[in-house]
């Protein structure tokens, strides 16, 4: 492709590069190392350093200043195991049926002719534009005719048909499911639900997996939803849980950083583990390829 | 169409079934509900009145939405000038194929925007703190003349806000511009290079001519999505549920939010909703027709 003498785009050199992606990165990771080293500082040492405290030990800092007290505070003390449950809860059980629902429904627009089919594609699509706040009301009202207000269902039913989601999947059925291959399966007389579980989804496994995870962490992250909708403090997920913590100790900056760091750590190891196929979903509405 | 045949007319529907059922409960009907909302008053939550379009009257001569449109405008305009220019740049670093550790550095621009903005609104009002924060206290340490105790958070709520945001996004938006550029095609920047075009000349007329349309796409997902920003300043300014300091943090959703949930006037809020819409669709169709122009 290029001769070892072509210099690509904007190549002044190699080192600089380097440099400026070092500096960015520090930049980027530096409220993170703040956080960690805050969660385990105390109080006073949080007030006169800003990383870790400086003392006698290796490489001058106090290192007996440190401790994970703050850890076991949140988990021994306070409601936050409880908030994590139920946070792992609501973002897994939400996550599996807004993925499932997406898919039967990408699949249907996607590999079906039927009367309508544009017009309530279009519809469907059409209302990513609404704001979401605009919603909100209309739908606590929904929700508390339904007998649904702090209840998990009042959270799970309204976050498993994402138009965003089926747009996804409507693409990747497109994309990755040939139409022959659904004729001669209905050809040889396989059902239909036995097409779309043991041939349809197989075929689009990369899209299951990175909207399983983007619609985990959209569910892990959101407060707002959580805190118009459920009412008793047990039920909270974590962002409310958290977020209230702040609110009753809110000079326990160490504390405080220790249950924001707890309440992060898990989607950032998931992250971690999936980072290419949650950037793959999140960019194949936008760039092919 | 001659699949049509092989399977019932019902089939379709039985697949899109559980989507339809939770999406017209609460997507459709609460739309349908927010545009009747917007032509009635409410008072409490059992009383409402039609009032046709005084709600819409009322607008435009409320000081808290123009206060809320105007700092709305500002952010908005802070990210695409901030954001767009940084995520691009970010991409372009990556975008080399002798680059060694491109995932590393993906992975660390992007991490931030995975964390939930009700724990970068905590990360954030710690760190933008007078003394203590790690934003002032190392401005100081760069530039001693930096005022340790620069107010940002009780003064500067927009820089903050605008702050806080670009950590957040750039790495985002940098994922679809890295995915962008590498879909520019090889021999186009090699055929330019050997013309004797420069390096600024090849990124102005060969890469941003390919990635118009994603940048085209981002700039919509910026506008709109900065547009409707809420969580941020509504959780980093909770204790005045989201106006901030002199109003200054309150935005057109935060305001929405404030009318329908706390006064209760959800009637009011419906309306500000809708005119937001109707701005937001103006925007996307304006610039969907600049595109196709530039296009041809």
């Amino acid at each position: 492709m290029s001769t070892p003498d072509h210099r690509p785009l904007l190549r002044p050199s190699t080192l600089v590069i380097y440099v400026l992606l070092a500096g960015f990165g520090l930049i980027t990771l530096l409220p993170f190392l703040w956080m960690i080293c805050a969660a385990m500082k105390t109080q006073q040492d949080f007030y006169t350093s800003q990383f870790l405290p400086p003392g006698n030990g290796l490489f001058g800092v106090a290192w007996d200043h440190l401790s994970l007290s703050q850890f076991v505070r949140l988990f021994r003390e306070l409601p936050v195991p409880r908030a994590m449950l139920n946070s792992v809860f609501l973002a897994s059980v939400g996550s599996l049926l807004a993925t499932f629902f997406c898919a039967a429904g990408g699949y249907a627009l996607a590999k079906f002719k039927f009367p309508g089919r544009e017009l309530l594609t279009t519809l469907i699509l059409g209302t990513v534009v609404l704001p979401g706040a605009l919603l909100l009301s209309p739908r606590f009202e929904t929700l508390y005719h339904l007998h649904l207000v702090d209840h998990y269902l009042g959270i799970f039913l309204p976050a498993v048909a994402p138009a965003f989601g089926l747009y996804l999947f409507r693409q990747a059925m497109v994309n990755s499911v040939p139409n022959d291959i659904l004729e001669s399966a209905r050809i040889d007389g396989c059902g239909e639900v036995r097409i779309f579980f043991t041939i349809v989804l197989p075929l689009i496994r990369p899209m299951i997996s990175a909207y399983l995870i983007i619609a985990f962490i959209a569910l892990w992250n959101d407060f707002i939803t959580p805190q118009i909708i459920l009412q008793s403090p047990e039920l909270q997920p974590l962002p409310v849980a958290i977020f209230e913590l702040k609110g009753l100790y809110a000079a326990d900056y160490n504390l405080i950083m220790a249950g924001t760091l707890v309440s992060i750590a898990p989607v950032m190891f998931l992250f971690l583990l999936l980072q290419r196929e949650f950037i793959s979903g999140l960019t194949s509405g936008a760039v092919k390829g | 169409m001659k699949s049509s045949r092989l399977h019932s007319p019902w089939t379709p529907w039985l697949f899109l079934a559980p989507f339809l059922l939770s999406f017209g409960a609460f997507i459709a009907w609460p739309a349908v509900r927010s545009l009747m909302l917007a032509f009635e008053q409410t008072y409490g939550p059992k009383t409402t009145a039609f009032v046709g379009t005084a709600n819409l009257q009322f607008l435009v001569h409320d000081p808290f939405l123009w206060t809320a449109v105007g700092n709305t405008v500002v952010f908005t305009l802070a990210a695409v000038v901030l954001q767009i220019p940084v995520a691009l740049g970010l991409a372009l670093l990556l975008n080399r194929s002798d680059l060694r550790g491109r995932r590393f550095f993906r992975l660390v621009f992007f991490s931030p925007s995975i964390v939930g903005l009700a724990f970068v609104a905590i990360l954030f009002s710690f760190m933008l703190e007078k003394r203590t924060g790690l934003i002032n206290a190392s401005l100081h340490h760069l530039f001693p003349a930096w005022n340790p105790d620069f107010p940002w958070l009780d003064r500067y709520v927009m820089p903050s806000l605008i702050l806080a945001q670009l950590w957040i996004s750039a790495g985002f938006y940098m994922v679809y511009f890295l995915a962008a550029l590498q879909n520019v095609p090889g021999e186009l920047l090699d055929a330019a290079h050997i013309d004797g075009a420069g390096a600024w000349q090849r990124f102005w007329h060969v890469t941003l001519p390919e990635i118009r349309p994603v940048l085209n796409i981002i700039l919509l997902l910026v506008v709109t999505g900065s547009f409707q920003l809420f969580d941020l300043p509504y959780l980093l300014y909770n204790d005045t549920a989201g106006s901030g300091p002199d109003n200054h943090a309150l935005t057109v959703v935060t305001y929405l939010f404030q009318t329908g949930f706390r006064s209760g006037d959800l009637g009011y809020a419906s309306a500000i909703g809708w005119m937001l819409t109707l701005v937001l669709v103006g925007f996307a169709l304006i610039q969907r027709r600049l595109a196709r122009a530039e296009e041809s």
